[in-house]
């Protein structure tokens, strides 16, 4: 593999800051964020409220700038095009409430004109990934909130980019609920092979889910560390009572300062 | 009784309810009929064929419809505007509220000064009375978008006109409908004051008219009409709201 263009991160953030200006006062709102995270990883970003986990995610979106450090996407294997290659889910599903599920997941691809025929054909694979293929037709208020959300996630596959950001995207979903969302995630990353960058609140579900999980502190807003997470594959919920989850969350909980 | 009536059945009995209390009043209690003549009475006046009922439901229904008609118009689309151009919202938002403030009964007088009597000018005075709460209401469904909706529009380079069709004006209708419920109850009181101040025709004339002549029953019969009217329209708005909204599960 030794010089192969393969080896080079997906991408690959170094010392990225960003600094917010409120009324002449200056706002550390990232800083020293160094990571590398290679195609078709699925990583978490875990930390507390004002970490700035959701401006990262921002900068790599695109719709913010950062003020110092490097933001690189895309390497010459897998080619990353801004303003086309990005997934989003949010905390809420954010469907349009006029809109049937198969043309809510079809909003990309018609923000970005791809051929209609195609996408349609696309979007109802996408919902039979995610388990919402007799679900085309309905509107969102007939969905529950776990469903609502597993649209928006066929959502943000649609145009087929190369890179899923998902900023808490379980986070207003219930305990039970978010188990399961956490397993259909795990499949559906498997499936579709796309890179995602995963923000939560929560410690378990960034170790379950994430090869590697980057752990945020607030104040001042920092990356305190990275963790290489070394789990039996595939993972099954029962990974959770194992010794070695056990191991990783407590080292997070103690790089957040929780013990 | 068809199916679709039952949800009705109440609300069509409060109404029948209302009319036979309303005889029973008038027999019992041996009100006069020049004071308050029962439905019967009142229902007999439409037989009169010197009333020319058609002619004056004619110019009163064109004088509502027409002035509330303008009112959506013009109101949708100061609302777009506003939302277009942020300085001209932050400039003329305070105005027309201020504007509204005006006592628009008071100003029918002047209209009759500068558009003289007829159809027209209470159509205007309908269109101003109305066209505010359309304004309003339609400009906070089109502000009203999700930030993370936006950021998810942005990040694939969506422009501002995407944003609009696909995001802001779908997510208003809501918003306007309720705006319109308001407008099309207060272009009823317009039309009918335009008539009032100054015109040769229309029930709101019709009822002046019959009220020198003490003749109630003609004058509760003129009433029941424009309140038909307003009826209309407003069931018109409810059905485009079933349609567009309700239909789909939306609410505001």
């Amino acid at each position: 593999m030794i010089g192969s263009a393969t080896n080079q991160p997906f991408i690959r953030l170094e010392g990225v800051r960003k600094v917010y200006r409120f009324g002449g006062k200056e706002f550390l709102a990232v800083s020293d964020v160094t990571m590398d995270i290679n195609e078709g990883e699925l990583v978490s970003l875990v930390g507390p409220s004002g970490c700035g986990k959701s401006t990262l995610l921002k900068i790599l979106a695109g719709l913010h700038g950062h003020d110092g450090g490097t933001v690189e996407i895309g390497n010459p294997e897998t080619p990353f095009t801004p303003g086309r290659d990005i997934g989003m889910v949010f905390q809420q599903a954010l469907l349009l409430k006029w809109r049937t599920i198969l043309d809510n997941v079809l909003l990309p691809a018609e923000i970005l004109g791809l051929p209609r025929a195609a996408s349609r054909e696309r979007a109802r694979d996408l919902l039979a990934m995610v388990g919402l293929e007799n679900f085309a037709d309905a509107y969102p208020s007939q969905l529950s909130g776990g469903m609502q959300q597993r649209a928006s996630i066929a959502r943000s596959l649609v145009h087929d980019p190369k890179l899923i950001l998902m900023d808490e995207p379980f986070g207003a979903l219930d305990a039970l609920t978010r188990e399961r969302m956490n397993l259909e995630l795990m499949r559906i990353w498997k499936e579709s092979g796309k890179t995602i960058l995963f923000v939560t609140h929560g410690i378990q579900e960034a170790v379950f889910l994430g090869s590697q999980v980057a752990v945020l502190t607030a104040g001042p807003a920092r990356m305190a560390a990275h963790l290489d997470i070394d789990l039996p594959e595939p993972r099954s919920l029962s990974v959770k009572t194992s010794e070695q989850f056990g191991n990783y969350t407590k080292q997070i909980y103690a790089l957040l300062g929780m013990e | 009784m068809p199916r679709f009536l039952h949800g009705y059945l109440y609300a069509i009995l409060a109404h029948i309810g209302f009319v036979v209390l309303w005889q029973v009043a008038v027999s019992v209690g041996r009100i006069p009929s020049y004071i308050l003549p029962g439905p019967i009475e009142t229902i007999a006046a439409l037989a009169e064929p010197s009333y020319n009922w058609f002619r004056h439901i004619w110019v009163t229904t064109a004088e509502i419809f027409g002035g509330y008609a303008i009112a959506t118009v013009v109101g949708v689309a100061l609302a777009v505007l506003f939302v277009w151009v942020p300085p001209l919202n932050a400039a003329l938002m305070p105005l027309l509220i201020t504007l509204n403030m005006v006592p628009k009964v008071a100003m029918a007088p002047l209209f009759i000064i500068w558009f003289s009597y007829g159809i027209v000018p209470n159509m205007l005075i309908a269109f101003t009375i109305c066209f505010f709460p359309i304004v309003l209401t339609t400009y906070r469904g089109l502000i009203e978008v999700e930030p993370d909706l936006l950021n998810l529009v942005k990040s694939l380079k969506g422009n501002r006109w995407q944003i609009f069709t696909k995001i802001q004006l779908p997510g208003s209708l809501p918003f306007l409908f309720s705006g319109m419920k308001v407008a099309a109850v207060l272009a009823v009181a317009g039309a009918v004051v335009g008539e009032f101040i100054a015109s040769d025709s229309g029930l709101g004339y019709f009822l002046l008219v019959q009220q020198n002549a003490l003749n109630t029953s003609a004058m509760m019969m003129a009433l029941i009409l424009i309140t038909g009217i307003g009826v209309v329209l407003y069931g018109l708005v409810a059905l485009l709201e079933y349609v567009f909204v309700t239909r789909k599960g939306i609410s505001a």
